[in-house]
């Protein structure tokens, strides 16, 4: 049989072929036969087939049944009626794994942004104020540079849960994690030499509106990146190609796309992106800087639905400004009870991690959570925790100071649906 | 004789002893013209403002002539782009309460400038002369009872306008470092 089958091409109508996809559906529809043939290898393909293409060679695409995709966030249209992107949030209930797709990943911009077209030949980056040695770069240039690749998340200020959001796209699609390549800021600071009274960088970009970010000496020297990689390819041009800044784990306005000139200066310099985001009090100051440990169930979570009672695994995601991911509990009753989640792969500092937990839903309503703890031993605070914590009335809602990294609660109804419970 | 040859060698370890000296030798030095063009941050001292000057009646033409009414509205509100014009708050009001504009929330004038000159007009940045914003900072600022309307804004004066909310604003915490969490004594 093996034989015959190899002898006619793929696709052949003759009965052998009918009869052996008569059996290919039998054994599919679930070994109840009692008898169990071997299908010797051949597997009989659902549809059509999809013809090579010179575009698909040389850069391929996913399945036309693959239809997640990003949308608008924050209620303001992207494109907006002057062509500007706006905030654009990640299909995170369709993630597997930590990486993002480049396709995929959040896009924030601050007043809405045109994505510009740059030569990556004509792009040069400029180091200088209070430096020994102005210099400037072509992207050759920085690739000659020691390198580093790794994994990290931005995460917009703006990714904020409330109430009204449906799906975990909306209340956490404004965060995306990849895997970046490029220079240590810090090897282009030394190597220009930054004088005794420079304590604050000022990045900038080169787009239409040169969006500028303040950032302290300290978190500069320590670990950002100069990124021209992301996801083992160019830096996309969302997200600043062909270079961009990256500031691990503190709000993701810090981390210029576009990147043209970084000049270090000796005060926060009050530029294009910082004052949107001043605070009125230092605490809220603060924890809008470094973001707290943070997690989100992924699956199951808004809008998707349980076909019945039975085994699931739990899965989310986990990370934290403070570093790396060291623990995180999953609840199934609401944060009465927590049970230690698994953390699928490795932990790294400032990534998005993903863990999970095996679960056997009985068909009731219950309610899922997650909770992260990070290696600087803060964990990921319940809205109630935060509102006893600042002495907030009970009877009002709670407000969050800060970047939001409160626990996101999901309500699982008997009938499957799951839900927003944040109240 | 025979050491000379390790000169650059000597030279170069030499050179790498003193504190943050080039390791790679990489990129080129940019000329003083290259820093000047590229080099628009001001900082709230207003220290790099270029010379030049305005007031809110010559602001008040070029808001017409620049297109900005077009996209802001005639008198700063009502257009598809974002309102110029503080909300009216009454005369107690916190300057937080005055909304994320202009920015009128910034504490100092400079960001107004600043803002004018790398960001407007949508698709020409960058094309406005240093006197055109200072005349569009002062009358934006006019508009929203910030200054009087024949004040002459200059890199002198622009720094010392009293903004709404100079002194209700926190700064970023300084006492951060790596490995630190992101407010003390807070356990989330």
């Amino acid at each position: 049989m093996t034989k015959k089958h190899k002898e006619k091409p793929t696709g052949s109508k003759s009965p052998d072929r009918r009869e052996f996809l008569k059996r290919g559906a039998a054994l599919a529809g679930g070994l109840s036969l009692g008898t169990v043939e071997s299908a010797i290898g051949q597997t009989p393909s659902s549809g059509g087939n999809v013809l090579g293409t010179q575009e698909l060679v040389e850069y391929g695409k996913r399945s036309r049944f693959e239809t997640s995709v990003r949308i608008p966030h924050g209620g303001r249209p992207s494109p907006d009626a002057f062509g500007l992107d706006f905030h654009i949030a990640a299909p995170l209930q369709e993630s597997v794994g930590v990486i993002t797709p480049s396709s995929l990943h959040y896009m924030g911009t601050t007043r809405g942004s045109f994505v510009p077209d740059i030569d990556p030949e004509e792009h040069r980056l400029m180091i200088h104020g209070m430096v020994d040695r102005p210099l400037i770069f072509t992207m050759e240039e920085l690739r000659r540079l020691p390198s580093v690749t790794r994994l990290h998340f931005i995460e917009c200020a703006g990714n904020r849960a409330n109430r009204r959001h449906k799906t975990v796209q909306e209340t956490h699609g404004m965060t995306s994690c990849a895997e970046w390549t490029g220079v240590l800021l810090s090897t282009l600071l030394k190597e220009a030499g930054v004088q005794d009274d420079g304590s604050w960088i000022v990045a900038e970009g080169v787009e239409e509106v040169k969006g500028a970010s303040s950032i302290p000496m300290a978190k500069a020297m320590e670990d950002c990146l100069v990124c021209y990689g992301m996801n083992g390819e160019a830096v996309r041009p969302q997200q600043g190609y062909p270079l961009r800044l990256l500031v691990p784990g503190f709000e993701g306005i810090l981390s210029v796309k576009w990147l043209r000139r970084i000049k270090v200066v000796d005060q926060f310099y009050m530029t294009y992106n910082d004052y949107g985001h001043l605070r009125q009090e230092s605490d809220d100051a603060a924890l809008s800087m470094q973001i707290g440990p943070k997690s989100v169930i992924t699956f199951p979570s808004g809008e998707q639905t349980l076909p019945g009672p039975g085994f699931y695994e739990i899965s989310g995601l986990a990370w934290s400004g403070g570093g790396a991911v060291s623990k995180v509990e999953v609840s199934t009753d609401g944060g009465r009870s927590w049970a230690e989640a698994e953390i699928r792969g490795t932990a790294h500092p400032m990534a998005h991690t993903r863990f999970s937990l095996q679960w056997n839903w009985n068909g009731q309503e219950c309610e899922l959570q997650s909770r992260c703890s990070d290696e600087l031993g803060s964990v990921q605070p319940s809205r109630a925790q935060i509102a006893e914590f600042w002495n907030q009335p009970p009877d009002q809602p709670v407000r969050i100071r800060g970047q939001d990294n409160s626990i996101q609660p999901w309500r699982i109804e008997s009938d499957g649906s799951v839900h927003n419970a944040i109240s | 004789m025979r050491y000379l040859k390790f000169l650059p060698l000597l030279m170069f370890l030499g050179i790498s002893a003193q504190a943050q000296s080039p390791t790679y030798g990489v990129g080129r030095t940019p000329s003083t013209e290259e820093i000047r063009a590229w080099d628009i941050s001001i900082s709230p001292s207003g220290k790099e403002l270029p010379s030049g000057s305005g007031t809110a009646t010559e602001g008040e033409q070029l808001y017409l002539q620049k297109g900005c009414a077009g996209c802001h509205g005639i008198t700063g509100t009502g257009g598809l782009a974002p309102r110029l014009l503080k909300r009216d708050t009454g005369p107690s009001a916190s300057p937080w309460a005055l909304g994320r504009i202009l920015p009128i929330r910034a504490p100092y004038a400079t960001a107004v400038w600043d803002y004018i000159n790398r960001g407007m007009p949508l698709m020409a940045e960058g094309t406005l002369t240093p006197d055109e914003v200072y005349s569009i900072t002062a009358y934006l600022l006019y508009l929203n009872e910030v200054i009087a309307e024949d004040k002459v804004l200059n890199a002198e004066s622009l720094p010392k306008v009293e903004m709404p909310n100079r002194d209700t604003w926190a700064p970023l915490p300084d006492w951060w470092e790596p490995g630190m969490p992101r407010l003390l004594g807070y356990p989330y």
